[in-house]
């Protein structure tokens, strides 16, 4: 702006010193000083007529002096380079009780179920560099890096752009698609932590090397029908059983809009799965048991999203739900000699999330699960034992974003997972770095 | 009965999944003025789905599934590029799977691609808000960029329909003609408003304040896609009373209150263009749209033929 303005003020200068001297010509030759006068009048409007439009002039150059005369780089091989992002994250965390009691009486739980540690800490730092790789196929991959150090893929996968009849070809390792909140990464969410019923059916997500394949109907109603077959080594599954395609899934979802302000997103799942010697954890992530058998999971999932004439970044309300059945039959083997156990359990969540102003939201989420599970392995007071229990979790977040890429913020929890009362408070950071991530719906 | 089913099952999966003998070119539109321009262009022989309207802000739109819905079976998709819809239209055409429609398809338009643009920024750094690297996108503005587009546009269909690309070109002769004659009239219309300065709320006025002379003082957002904070309106009331700013322009889909606000205190009008198609209730369409933006600027500054009462 100081630029623009002494280039302002020397075209002025320069603007008198030109018309100046006319000025004193036209002056030396009249007579009369009232013709004087009006000359000079003619001549200020003249030169006030000019400087307007060298302002103008200036004010369109600017706009333009910034244009390069060829799009900047586009001669360097970088870029090709694929788009990078990176995202940083920290959290705060209280709870009232010791998160290595952490237990969800009647559930084996998988290692990332239970809780983070109490205190500062820093959180998965992740990194994601994705790009069409030629005409047919776009690739990502996503590292996320634990503050202990080390680094794990948490996705590697190419995806075919288009295929004939509205397929789609998806392989490597990926979050799955079953369910809705499954296949998007943390980052995305709304709260602290995932939903109850996700941290212990999906041991907080399901993500595993496999081949995907989708299929879009060619209806103005979206209708879109995935199958998948997974290694069978994430959590329900384990031990890659049937020669490493120890896990298939099917699923179909369907979705519209209710005029230009509401939409909605619905669909249900089904997951197969077999186990082979799967580790259940304790809250220190100890292993207490190991399950062998099959395990199968429903899931029904509904997203209704509301913008008022489809402009999100005022007010908008998001209200999610996803229902959560399974059976498990097998083998339950560790502390005590190996007995067979057989269990049907149910979830389900439900959330809120009103952004009430540009920068801020409020969300609220309620969980419960169930468990009834019967057989020699449920011993009274270990760890198949539901203890006549209803887990449970209702939390209230309020975050703030200064832009789409920033976001902080503060979770209260009451959370009765266990039998025993625990409060929880939690402060997170999330910051975005590089690439405009695209989001799904 | 069960001999029936299969063959019934088997017909209605393959008019299911094969294309109706194409009637009509299924377009695309990301914004409401390509929608427009598809149906000056195309006529009747084309059908037009606009995925968003004149409320929303292009940059923040929501991939609903109906618009994958509605990708899949496209022929043609208009965007306006410039990165515009880099958080949502990527990652329609990926789920999509919709070969017409791939990037360097003639089924792919990217219309800010055959316009010189504005803004292009030396440097890119978020700290500078939500910047467009390729250049400022908000080519609309500007009915000459319109005619740019039309240009292309009429060349594309007849491309992908060739048996229809003499009716689309006739249709474009026609339309361009309209065009440059309403062109000329709004240049003349609008000359009062040379040298008029402004204020905006987001940077998205560029090409109009090149066409019609408008010199833009300063922005709302402190940096685009921020919204206002008070301290930074303050700093610009003081700026708009000492530079005779004669009003605060805002789109229709922003937020109409901090433009108001600071109308109001330096006791100026606010104006509120309607940006696309529809944006108000006269700017019904292309030739409406600049019609109304213009209208509604002359009375701002007070010299249309009506009353010059103060906008909104």
């Amino acid at each position: 702006m100081m630029s623009f303005r002494s280039t302002l003020a020397r075209a002025a200068l320069l603007l008198c010193a030109g018309s100046g001297f006319p000025l004193l010509l036209s002056a030396e030759s009249s007579d009369s000083p009232d013709e004087e006068r009006h000359h000079i009048q003619e001549e200020l409007k003249r030169m006030q007529q000019r400087l307007l439009e060298m302002e103008q002039r200036l004010s369109e150059q600017q706009a333009v002096a910034a244009t390069p005369a060829a799009p900047a780089g586009s001669a360097s091989p970088n870029v090709f380079n694929p788009q990078i992002s990176v995202i940083l994250g920290g959290k705060y965390q209280h709870f009232s009780r010791s998160p290595g009691h952490f237990a969800v009486p009647g559930f084996l739980l998988g290692e990332a179920a239970g809780l983070d540690e109490r205190g500062l800490a820093l959180g998965e730092s992740e990194l994601n560099f994705s790009a069409n790789v030629d005409n047919l196929f776009y690739g990502s991959l996503t590292v996320s890096l634990s503050p202990e150090g080390g680094a794990e893929v948490e996705e590697a996968y190419f995806q075919s752009l288009h295929m004939p009849f509205g397929l789609t070809l998806k392989a490597g390792r990926f979050f799955s698609g079953i369910g809705y909140l499954n296949q998007f990464h943390t980052h995305h969410d709304d709260f602290v932590d995932r939903p109850l019923p996700y941290r212990a059916f999906l041991d907080s997500q399901y993500g595993d090397e496999g081949v995907q394949i989708r299929w879009l109907a060619p209806t103005d109603t979206f209708l879109e029908f995935g199958a998948e077959v997974m290694r069978g080594d994430a959590f329900p599954s384990a031990g890659s059983a049937h020669q490493g395609a120890g896990a298939w899934d099917l699923s179909a979802h369907t979705g519209g809009d209710v005029g230009f302000s509401n939409s909605w997103k619905a669909g249900i799942s089904w997951l197969h799965s077999t186990a082979r010697q799967r580790d259940a954890f304790d809250g220190q992530g100890e292993p207490v048991g190991s399950y062998s058998g099959e395990s199968q999971l429903w899931l029904a999932d509904f997203v209704w999203k509301w913008a008022p004439n489809g402009n999100p970044v005022n007010r908008n309300f998001r209200f999610q739900s996803e229902l959560f059945y399974r059976t498990e039959k097998g083998v339950l083997a560790g502390t005590a000699p190996a007995a067979s156990y057989d269990g049907r359990h149910w979830g389900w969540y439900a959330e809120g999330v009103y952004r009430f102003h540009p920068r801020w939201k409020v969300g609220f989420r309620y969980s419960e699960l169930r468990a009834d599970n019967s057989g020699p392995a449920v011993v009274s007071g270990a760890i198949l034992d539901d203890q006549g229990h209803i887990p449970r979790r209702a939390s209230l977040v309020l975050g703030f974003s200064n832009s789409e890429f920033s976001r902080i913020r503060i979770q209260l929890a009451q959370d009765d997972s266990r039998r025993k009362r625990d409060y929880q408070f939690s402060m997170q950071y999330l910051m975005l770095l590089g690439a405009h991530g695209a989001h799904q719906f | 009965m069960k001999k029936m089913f299969l063959p019934a099952f088997l017909a209605l999966f393959v008019s299911l999944i094969s294309q109706p003998a194409a009637a009509t070119l299924r377009i695309f539109a990301c914004e409401p003025e390509w929608g427009a321009l598809a149906k000056e262009i195309g006529g009747d022989q084309v059908s037009v789905y606009t995925a968003t309207q004149a409320g929303q802000d292009p940059h923040h739109v929501q991939a609903r599934p109906s618009m994958i819905a509605r990708m899949r079976r496209a022929d043609m998709v208009i965007a306006t590029g410039a990165q515009l819809e880099i958080g949502w239209l990527p990652v329609l055409i990926r789920q999509a799977a919709n070969a017409r429609v791939q990037r360097g398809q003639p089924g792919y338009l990217a219309a800010s691609d055959y316009v010189q643009k504005l803004g292009v920024p030396a440097r890119v750094d978020r700290a500078m808000g939500d910047v467009h690297a390729a250049g400022n996108p908000h080519i609309q503005t500007d009915p000459r960029n319109i005619a740019r587009v039309a240009a292309v546009l009429a060349k594309r269909l007849g491309q992908i329909d060739p048996a229809h690309a003499a009716f689309y070109q006739s249709r474009y002769q026609e339309f361009s003609r309209r065009w440059q004659d309403a062109i000329a009239r709004w240049e003349k219309e609008a000359a009062p408003l040379k040298g008029t300065r402004i204020v905006v709320y987001h940077k998205g006025w560029n090409y109009l304040n090149r066409w019609l002379g408008l010199i833009q003082v300063g922005a709302l957002e402190p940096v685009p896609g921020v919204p206002p904070s008070t301290s930074h309106l303050a700093q610009l009331l003081s700026k708009v009373k000492q530079q005779q700013v004669a009003m605060v322009i805002y789109a229709a889909y922003q937020n109409p209150r901090p433009s108001e606000w600071l109308a109001q205190r330096a006791g100026i009008p606010a104006v509120k263009l309607p940006f696309s198609v529809g944006g108000t209730d006269s700017a019904g369409d292309l030739f409406a749209l600049y019609d109304d933006t213009i209208h509604r600027l002359l009375k701002a500054v007070g010299k249309s033929a009506g009353s010059p009462d103060r906008e909104e």
